[in-house]
């Protein structure tokens, strides 16, 4: 059904739930990594308003956003679904994915770049976006119900992705305690074989969140 | 069994503004609800617990919150009548895209034209310019964003032309000298009713942000 090919970088969570997508789909496609600290001329190309990965060429044609791009994959492969057949239940999973990416991920960000009398309140901020994603996996195998979904790709960077979070930021999130259900979903999510082989090493993850903390954080002790 | 449409909404919103929108191109029958954004009802906080926001639509008692995830849901459920976002995949991808550019771009840069002075100000103009003409670029010669008919980032972006006047005032510009095209679309877009009805009066905005603008203490 055409020629697929993604520009991505393998440390951005934003490329792998793609990849993710078109795994889960048995769509084959060509991986072309970015250098985003030089970004190549195909990219700009693709991409000239945000100039940032992921970008979906399909036969071609470029698609940007990477919850843009989930829809399109759903809707051109319609085998496994991601998103439910209910519009309402749509709007529940759109919904979530958009609070992940708004709150969950800049507050655990936010929360690894933050010192002193800052750490504090922005750990607890974080977590109490978490609790929301939380009380939504409560009683569910997956986001998307008995099978895998939109939902699950779209807050799936959070294993990997957290943890190397906390690590950096020497801080703990995602407390087993506190969020005992996100722990289960976290378990079945990382085991499945589609999601492993997408994933980027961890030592990968660990220097590329520790190079761009320093930066941030040097760059905001300048302005002081 | 007749359907329970109920808009949780706040007139000078311009998120508000693109459900009312959808709704109208839908014919549909609802009763909207006035929220006073500086003492939220019990109702809207029960509601939206989690942002606080409005636009919320209840349908049959089933809260959707967000403004494009509401107009998707509208598109989706009355998909029978006046279609609001293209049939084709990529069309479709393409319209959520520049949705999303809209939303990431136009608010933040317009507010702080309104709210700051000086060199914020200034910084907020210069992005709040630029991310029009990339929209004008996009736009083209079509009539709408979507080609020939009004759509979804018609939808996304109109309201906004609700508060140019209080912006170009403030701001000490005009979008039309930069945006000649634009303005002629969103002229076109007000021909519609589904639209013009769900603008709020220019003059009344722009009152609107002169008071809060003393609020901030930026007059």
């Amino acid at each position: 059904m055409g020629e697929v090919k993604v520009i991505g970088s393998t440390r951005s969570l934003f490329c792998t739930r793609i990849e993710w997508a078109l795994k889960l789909k048995g769509v084959e496609y060509e991986y072309i990594e970015e250098d985003i600290r030089n970004k190549s001329p195909t990219l700009l190309k693709h991409n000239p308003i945000h100039k940032k990965v992921p970008v979906l060429l399909h036969d071609g044609e470029s698609i940007a956003e990477s919850l843009v791009i989930l829809e399109y994959i759903d809707e051109v492969w319609t085998q496994n679904p991601l998103l439910p057949q209910d519009p309402y239940q749509r709007t529940i999973s759109r919904f979530w994915a958009k609070f992940s990416d708004e709150k969950v991920l800049l507050g655990s960000f936010d929360a690894c770049k933050a010192q002193g009398e800052e750490k504090q309140k922005a750990i607890d901020t974080a977590q109490e976006s978490l609790a929301f994603i939380e009380k939504e996996i409560e009683g569910k195998k997956y986001f998307g119900g008995e099978s895998i979904g939109y939902l699950d790709l779209a807050i799936g960077w959070i294993p990997l992705w957290i943890a190397v979070m906390e690590e950096v930021g020497e801080m703990k999130l995602l407390e087993a305690e506190k969020f005992p259900f996100l722990h289960k979903w976290s378990q079945i999510f990382m085991d499945l074989p589609p999601v492993k082989e997408c994933l980027p090493a961890r030592e990968a993850l660990l220097e590329y969140f520790h190079a761009s903390i320093n930066y941030l954080r040097s760059l905001e002790a300048n302005k002081q | 069994m007749a359907d329970e449409v109920v808009l949780l909404d706040f007139w000078a919103s311009i998120f508000g503004m693109r459900v009312r929108i959808a709704l109208a191109e839908k014919g549909i029958k609802y009763e909207n609800k006035e929220e006073d954004l500086w003492n939220k009802s019990p109702f809207l906080l029960q509601m939206n617990p989690i942002h606080k926001k409005i636009p919320v639509l209840i349908h049959n008692g089933k809260p959707i919150c967000e403004s494009l995830i509401i107009v998707q849901y509208i598109d989706e459920v009355w998909h029978d009548r006046a279609p609001l976002l293209p049939s084709d995949p990529y069309q479709r991808a393409q319209a959520r895209f520049w949705a999303d550019f809209i939303d990431k771009k136009i608010y933040d840069s317009g507010r702080k034209v309104w709210t700051t002075k000086g060199e914020e100000q200034e910084a907020g103009k210069k992005e709040f310019l630029d991310s029009l003409k990339t929209l004008e670029a996009e736009l083209g010669d079509k009539p709408y964003f979507g080609g020939d008919s009004f759509g979804f980032v018609d939808i996304a972006l109109v309201g906004f032309y609700s508060r140019f006047h209080a912006y170009e005032t403030f701001g000490n510009f005009s979008v039309e000298a930069e945006c000649p095209k634009l303005i002629a679309w969103a002229k076109r877009c007000m021909e519609k009713e589904s639209v013009s009805k769900s603008l709020p009066d220019r003059k009344t905005v722009y009152e609107f942000f002169a008071q809060r603008r003393k609020k901030f203490g930026v007059e």
